[in-house]
């Protein structure tokens, strides 16, 4: 049998990143303000992780300005669309795999 | 037993994924008592207004298109604009009273982005349907008055069920059913206005009352 832990993501190890995810996922364009917000985090602990997940190609970001702030908005890549979706799939392996 | 434990770790982030998407996605602070207030204070305005007319006709309150050409009904007409908008004003009101009220006690934000995108989708038809029963009163079309308003408001909470709690659909549905209805029986404008912004909104909100709130 296939070791089910192996299909695991280890970038959404982290309760952070795996929070960015799931609202992406539903979400088709989201401001940092929003993110910080929902995941009731700071600046730079947020902004750390988006700099990862952008790293890794799961995130697309866009700057754009509001009068003269600057308003920082994510989207998802299909690749991070992709990688998101088997994460949860081998969530799902884990559970069925104890029955 | 290692298994067990991964198994459980694995329940607890799919149910985090869960929260996390539906927080995101729509507005959940929404109070059934929201409906209730603003359905109750339908039915005040409604009779409020039918007494007005009852004065006015000194008859059995019933409005035919005639009646209300009359020079004389022009002061009828303001009051009853006026006392449409003191109702929308006192049912917004208390209904939004409530579902701050809601949002508080679940120390959740009131106003955010899901909130945001609630309300811009509600008032896209909303305001159409605003301008057109204006429009409406405009032209003398009384007889359509109260149909538009059904109308439009549900197609408003079908819209706006994308973005918040989905029972709204269902409430939509019988809107715009009662006011297609009404077409066709003109003269029961203010009684089919009654059923579906006051009898309607109190019996949704009682259910949503019961369905999602009783236990908190």
């Amino acid at each position: 049998m296939k070791n089910p832990i192996g299909n695991l993501n280890k970038v959404f190890d982290s309760r952070i990143r795996m929070g960015v995810m799931s609202i992406l996922l539903v979400n088709t364009e989201i401001s940092f303000n929003d993110l910080k917000q929902l995941l009731e985090l700071t600046d730079g602990n947020l902004a750390s992780h988006m700099v990862n997940l952008e790293e890794n190609g799961y995130i697309k970001v866009h700057k754009g300005f509001i009068g003269r702030k600057t308003n920082t908005t994510y989207s998802i890549t299909r690749a991070g669309e992709k990688a998101f979706k088997e994460h949860i799939e081998a969530l799902e392996n884990m559970i069925r795999g104890v029955k | 037993m290692e298994r067990d434990s991964q198994a459980s770790q694995s329940l607890e982030a799919l149910q985090d994924i869960k929260r996390m998407m539906e927080r995101s996605s729509r507005f959940i602070s929404l109070s059934g008592l929201s409906g209730l207030s603003a359905g109750i204070c339908a039915l005040v305005g409604a009779w409020i207004a039918h007494g007005w007319m009852q004065a006015y006709y000194g008859g059995d309150g019933i409005v035919t298109k005639e009646g209300y050409r009359l020079p004389e009904a022009h002061g009828l007409k303001e009051r009853l604009i006026l006392l449409a908008a003191g109702i929308l004003a006192a049912a917004l009101l208390s209904s939004m009273w409530f579902t701050w009220r809601k949002a508080r006690r679940n120390h959740l934000p009131v106003w955010d982005h899901t909130s945001r995108k609630l309300v811009i989708n509600i008032l896209i038809p909303l305001a159409a349907g605003g301008f057109f029963v204006l429009g409406l009163l405009d032209h003398a079309e009384w007889d359509s008055v109260a149909p538009a308003c059904l109308v439009f408001y549900g197609l408003a909470l079908v819209n706006a069920s994308k973005y918040t709690l989905t029972d709204i659909r269902y409430l939509g549905f019988m809107e715009i059913a009662l006011g297609c209805i009404n077409m066709y029986y003109p003269a029961w404008g203010l009684y089919f206005w009654a059923v579906g912004f006051g009898a309607l909104h109190i019996v949704y909100g009682l259910f949503m009352w019961y369905k999602y709130e009783r236990n908190l």
